[in-house]
């Protein structure tokens, strides 16, 4: 078994790191771009907009 | 406003301060010997103090159960005004400890006025004293208006804005007998560390709760940045503040951390605290009020969803740019230095937004003094982020390091962008909160805009030039190779600097002060319109009966 030093912990994150935060910006990029999300987005961002000062109405 | 509580939540408050009383005893029965003794008597007046505030209103009537058909506002007009206040107060000594650089004896032979102990009150005082109860009470309205509900129960979002404002006189008093714990943005020692810890996670717990009976399906994006906010400065202070006190009874502590890791630690929670507390929570803030208040929606939600994620996987492993050319392994340096110039995307994707935003709506940027201010945050945002992506850059920090070109860039941040958008903001939600057209005086608004501005702009400017030239000077050799100047040389180079720098804080600070008394002022004509109203309404409709004549 390897051991779980400082070299481990650095191999991990010299490899590992790189391919799973490339794998959270791929994963954020087709959230926000993907076609069927755009009429949620556009809907959230005008909804702010046309509130009046009342929880539930 | 204890009259809103209901009964129950009045008992438990009551109970809340009296067990609070019982711990600010205990500290100061515990630690007669110590500086601790000093915070624990602290800790027993404010509770006591508030005791009476409560129990004076105690039995008043229970308010009617009508209100809760309507948002829960207290808590943020509270936080508005101590807001404010903080800013004044932590502004003051600013300048006050600039002032010390310039001219050294305003101290006045004073232990508790030297640098060391005003400077984190300077800090504490404008970071969690004033950006963090403007977060506070922010966060309370946006969360609220974007989830169209209330807030779960009234007596818990009090808990947390008087509980952050405990915290914040614990350190601020502390520091000024000589508690710290010497971690910079981290100052305040073990106890009081724990009891913001209990805050933050009823803190938490509030959004969560809101969230969960929200009836807005999306959650807008503003309050993912306030969620990040919460939660990650949860994280960081937790793992940071690992201590061990020396005894219960001692203000004390060691760290669990020891030397280079203790570094890393530190600058990790550190350069994280900006991140999350005086970036993302900021941001929420941009990216609800800039729109109310422009009358348009968001440049592109897109781009805000994905400078959202940006900033918050890739600001985590920037830290470790505060720490170029220390014993921190090359390879770690390496790291934050690439993660610091990737950040630059979602950094300008947030600045450019904001300003598409209002593109199309400049003419209501010239006329409005609240909108400008969130307009030139949004510039100094992006400025400022392009200058630490710069001087995170190892060459550029041999020369910024240590040198007062990180001052001119930290305030070109706080200045700029923290304490600008965050007025922006607060005129902008005052005369919601209160009820009114505008602000009690727009010319006062446009005084506070430009005080702000000039007072940034000197500010900036001279600490980039008395930075470069300190550092330049630093490294300057002569032909038999040694340095040409001494370190003294340099401190006296700085002194006009200096002086212009305590200038362009005092403007600063003079544009807080306007702005708290046009807020207090605001908050005053909004009860007279009220009292008027009511007094105009307090006619009876059947006139009272004439006396019965005789012979009727």
């Amino acid at each position: 078994m390897m051991p779980l030093d400082h070299g481990t912990i650095v191999a991990f994150a010299k490899s590992w790191g790189l391919f799973y935060l490339i794998a959270m910006s791929v994963g954020v990029m087709v959230y926000a771009l993907w076609p069927s999300n755009r009429t949620r987005f556009d809907r959230a961002k005008t909804s702010i907009l046309d509130k009046d000062d009342k929880p539930w109405s | 406003m204890v009259s809103n509580l209901t009964m129950t939540e009045r008992r438990l408050a009551v109970v809340i301060l009296i067990v609070l009383s019982l711990v600010g005893l205990t500290m100061s029965v515990a630690g007669r010997a110590d500086l601790m003794g000093t915070q624990g008597f602290i800790v027993l007046a404010f509770s006591v103090g508030l005791a009476f505030v409560v129990m004076s209103d105690f039995y008043s009537p229970t308010p009617d159960p009508k209100r809760l058909e309507r948002y829960f506002d207290d808590p943020t007009k509270a936080g508005i005004v101590l807001s404010m206040i903080w800013a004044v107060i932590g502004m003051f000594v600013g300048v006050w400890v600039a002032a010390l650089l310039a001219w050294p004896d305003l101290t006045f032979d004073a232990a508790w006025a030297s640098f060391g102990r005003l400077r984190p009150v300077h800090t504490s005082g404008v970071i969690f004293g004033f950006g963090g109860n403007a977060l506070i009470a922010t966060s309370f309205h946006v969360l609220q208006r974007t989830s169209q509900g209330g807030l779960p129960d009234q007596l818990s979002p009090w808990f947390v804005l008087i509980g952050y404002n405990l915290f914040c006189v614990v350190a601020a008093s502390g520091y000024l007998i000589g508690v710290t714990q010497s971690k910079e943005y981290a100052e305040p020692e073990w106890y009081a560390d724990i009891w913001l810890v209990i805050v933050w996670v009823v803190y938490f717990l509030i959004y969560i709760r809101t969230l969960a009976r929200r009836k807005e399906p999306h959650i807008y994006v503003a309050n993912w940045y306030y969620m990040a906010f919460i939660l990650v400065v949860a994280v960081l202070h937790i793992v940071n503040n690992l201590a061990v006190p020396v005894s219960f009874g001692h203000a004390k502590s060691y760290s669990l951390f020891s030397g280079v890791q203790d570094a890393m630690t530190q600058w990790w929670y550190g350069h994280n605290a900006v991140a999350f507390f005086l970036t993302a929570g900021f941001l929420g803030m941009m990216y609800y009020y800039l729109p109310k208040r422009a009358g348009r929606p968001i440049y592109s939600y897109r781009l805000s969803i994905i400078s959202f994620w940006g900033i918050t996987f890739m600001y985590m492993w920037a830290g470790s740019h505060h720490l170029h050319y220390t014993a921190l392994p090359q390879w770690v340096q390496t790291l934050g230095m690439t993660f610091s110039l990737v950040l630059l995307v979602p950094s300008w994707a947030s600045a450019g937004n904001a300003l598409a935003t209002l593109n199309g709506a400049w003419h209501k940027v010239r006329d409005d003094a609240t909108l400008r201010f969130m307009m030139v945050a949004a510039v100094f945002y992006g400025l400022a982020t392009f200058e630490g992506s710069f001087m995170a850059i190892r060459a550029v920090n041999s020369l910024s390091h240590y040198t007062d070109w990180t001052v001119g860039h930290v305030h070109a941040g706080a200045l700029g962008w923290v304490a600008m958008i965050t007025f922006g903001s607060i005129y902008a939600l005052v005369p919601w909160m209160w009820k009114r057209e505008a602000m009690y005086s727009p010319k006062l608004v446009e005084v506070h805009f430009w005080l702000a501005l000039s007072g940034t702009i000197i500010y900036v400017f001279t600490m980039w030039n008395s930075g470069i030239i300190q550092g330049l000077m630093w490294r300057t050799y002569n032909e038999s190779g040694t340095l040409a100047y001494s370190f003294i040389d340099s401190v006296s180079a700085m002194h006009p600097y200096y002086i212009a720098r305590t200038f362009g804080g005092l403007l600063f600070l003079l544009g807080a002060a306007v702005g708290l008394y046009n807020v207090l002022m605001t908050i005053r004509a909004s009860r007279m319109e009220l009292a008027q109203a009511e007094g105009d309404a307090d006619i009876p409709l059947v006139a009272t009966a004439r006396a019965v004549q005789p012979g009727e």
